[in-house]
């Protein structure tokens, strides 16, 4: 651990390359779990499929790619299909567990996850894929830093697609619509917001999210169908450290976990890369436990 | 009324002796002319690649002897079939099935289930009903120091699997004038039974040459990215890297080794065949050293299959979809080969005398020779060393089989 440490003051270039790897990989993450501080914030529905939606737009993009199109657009074609997918999954599934109490809303979604694992490993075959953009990579400080053209133009796509979500919400009647539904949902229902209309876009458009969060990795790491689920734990570790209904502390908290992924795994060894992912977890549930233990005592 | 009793318990106890027998017959190992095999394999989770390929090993066998006449044990042939139960790659539903299999269903042959670890977590239950099992994909070291009588590998067991990697480096060396003892080695593996001893035999190795492991990082179950432990390798610049972690471990590293801008002078990882990095990633790749079990390119023979090219082309016509017969195909066809000869040697079904059969084994199959070690590990067999060399994987090691050089220099990278 030591020597790994020294490595990074001995060759300060490195720390660069952590960086930059953590931040592009972080943004994604990011994407993903604002996805999820959606319709948690929205919903109160805590989604275990996460990482499996973020699966399928992976397999979306990876799967073009073998038909002779350009993964990249499988970026749109992820987006509008998960979305459809996101609205029918709603309909059949989580419609009839919204408003139930935590475990049912937990089965439920974990059982789609199950069900997304099984289905993808069934058309697909449990072989770890990726799509290929054809896009190079270029060194920065003397050729110690490698840089992948992709992963810059995913950290730009995730930007676009973020400023786009914040523009939604700010601006539109749904986008308004959806923050009063956030805020008051039956004050929301008493003003003629049809709530239910809201729920379902706001899920399908979590979904969409993910799509294009695992067309983007499916094109940065390896898909698989079992891999979701550390993507599912990632997006929960970041919007308990960000709180829902925050974006720029979701997107802050997934860079900020990209980055502490990278270090970790460099300096403690990869074996706790992800140890430090739940380890992370914990020690802000323990912070936010004494923060509010502290507002509980001024509101006494 | 004591007298009533008895009677009542008397028919009770025959009616329970005669429905046992019924069912002991129709669930039994034989059934009718069958010899049923069982087997839990991994059809789902994250091990499901592989064992899809077992699967399709052992049904290639199984379709193949059953083609030519069967079994004849004493003066009676039989077919042989297999009951599949899919241990979703866990150990706790593999324990599950495993003693579903024996108690329930009255399986008396197991075949074994894919991985090292599924292995370990049968055994001890297939020695505790003396069932013997024949299993084509376990190579921990562990499985064959625990003192089982009843389990038996086809296969090089795990530790040797990079060692000839480590021997061929040091050899290299050697020939360019270097001592082995100079080089530097980077290993990555993953933190399971397998992959930790492939990493044993490649210490063993290395202390053995005196060369120098200048990164030891272990890999966790769910990792798919290796790019911390890439930037290491970066920065160290080792002379060797070996890295193994099942499919995906071959698959992450193909990912993310050119992109990193990495070159090391040699490069041998596990698995490569699984995931066909060679044909996936290609140029990236290029002169990646993959240890194999088996190759097509071989010249052993049988008389089931013909030569190790025969059944390769059986088996890509059998199973389209396969551009490259795996190594985890062909072994679970030479366990099938074991069991059959081991009924006809014994020349009767009694669990005991199939087990003796079958540790009496010495023969020359397809896949290799096969001759098991009191320990029940296959010790006739070497492991082969091949190079990805313009798309295609060539044997390179040992010499006595190679049908290339080796592509390797450590000029460049010193």
């Amino acid at each position: 651990m030591l020597d790994n440490f020294n490595l990074l003051t001995l060759v300060p270039a490195l720390n660069v390359q952590l960086l930059l790897d953590g931040l592009f990989i972080g943004a994604i993450f990011g994407l993903a779990a604002y996805g999820l501080a959606l319709v948690w914030g929205v919903m109160n529905l805590k989604n275990l499929a996460q990482g499996d939606f973020v699966m399928i737009g992976g397999y979306i993009a990876w799967w073009l790619g073998t038909q002779g199109i350009h993964p990249l657009f499988g970026l749109p074609v992820a987006i509008i299909s998960m979305f459809a997918f996101g609205w029918i999954l709603y309909i059949t599934v989580i419609y009839r567990v919204v408003d139930k109490d935590l475990f049912t809303s937990l089965l439920a979604t974990f059982g789609v996850a199950i069900v997304i694992q099984q289905v993808l490993n069934l058309l697909f075959g449990p072989v770890t894929q990726t799509a290929f953009s054809g896009l190079g990579t270029f060194t920065i400080i003397n050729d110690f830093v490698t840089i992948s053209e992709m992963r810059i133009l995913s950290f730009g796509l995730c930007a676009i697609l973020a400023i786009s979500i914040i523009y939604f919400m700010k601006s539109t009647r749904m986008g308004q619509a959806i923050r009063a539904t956030a805020q008051d949902p039956r004050a929301a229902r008493v003003l003629g917001v049809d709530t239910h209309q809201v729920y379902a876009f706001t899920f399908a458009l979590n979904a969409a999210i993910c799509g294009a969060a695992g067309a983007l990795i499916s094109m940065i790491w390896v898909i698989q169908p079992f891999f979701g689920i550390t993507h599912s734990i990632r997006s929960f570790v970041i919007v308990t450290a960000a709180g829902f209904g925050n974006l720029p502390g979701v997107i802050v908290s997934g860079l900020g976990l990209g980055v502490f992924e990278q270090f970790g795994g460099f300096i403690m060894g990869a074996e706790y890369q992800q140890a430090i992912v739940v380890g992370l977890l914990l020690l802000v549930l323990v912070f936010r436990e004494i923060q509010q233990a502290r507002v509980r005592q001024v509101v006494r | 009324m004591t007298h009533g009793i008895s009677r009542r318990a008397l028919t009770a106890s025959t009616a329970t002796i005669a429905l046992v027998g019924w069912f002991g017959t129709a669930d039994a190992k034989v059934e009718g002319d069958t010899i049923v095999l069982g087997s839990a394999i991994s059809l789902t989770g994250k091990y499901a690649g592989n064992g899809i390929h077992s699967k399709n090993g052992y049904d290639i066998a199984i379709d193949r002897i059953n083609e030519m006449g069967g079994v004849s044990v004493g003066d009676k042939t039989y077919k042989l079939a297999v009951t599949y139960y899919d241990d979703e790659s866990t150990p706790a539903r593999a324990t599950q099935l495993a003693e579903r299999l024996i108690n329930q269903d009255g399986t008396e042959y197991m075949l074994g289930p894919y991985s090292s670890g599924l292995t370990a977590a049968i055994a001890p239950i297939t020695e505790q009903y003396q069932v013997p099992m024949v299993e084509a994909e376990g190579a921990s070291r562990s499985l064959f120091n625990k003192g089982y009588e009843y389990i038996f590998a086809v296969l090089s067991t795990s530790e040797q699997y990079l060692r000839s990697a480590i021997a061929l480096a040091a050899e290299q060396a050697e020939a360019e004038g270097k001592k082995p003892s100079e080089l530097t080695v980077a290993m990555a593996f993953e933190n399971d039974p397998f992959s930790l001893d492939v990493r044993d035999g490649v210490v063993e190795d290395v202390e053995k040459f005196g060369m120098k492991v200048v990164l030891d990082d272990k890999l966790p179950r769910d990792l798919s990215d290796f790019s911390t432990t890439l930037t290491k390798v970066k920065a160290l610049q080792p002379d060797i890297l070996v890295l193994s972690g099942h499919d995906k471990g071959a698959a992450t590293l193909a990912r993310q080794y050119a992109e990193m801008g990495l070159e090391v002078p040699m490069v041998a990882v596990t698995h490569c065949e699984g995931s066909d990095i060679a044909a996936t990633y290609g140029e990236a790749v290029n002169g990646f050293f993959c240890p194999t079990q088996w190759s097509e390119t071989l010249s052993y023979s049988d008389e089931y299959f013909g030569s190790a090219a025969d059944f390769d082309q059986l088996f890509k016509e059998t199973f389209s979809d396969y551009e490259v017969v795996p190594y985890q195909s062909a072994q679970a066809a030479a366990a099938v080969i074991v069991f059959k000869e081991a009924f006809e040697r014994a020349g009767t079904f009694d669990k005991k005398a199939v087990r003796d059969a079958i540790a009496a084994t010495d023969m020359e199959t397809f896949y290799g020779p096969i001759q098991f070690a009191p320990e029940g590990n296959n010790i006739a067999k070497p492991m082969v060393l091949r190079q990805i060399q313009d798309g295609e994987y060539v044997v390179v090691a040992p010499t006595k089989w190679a049908s290339s050089k080796p592509n390797i220099s450590f000029d460049s990278g010193s």
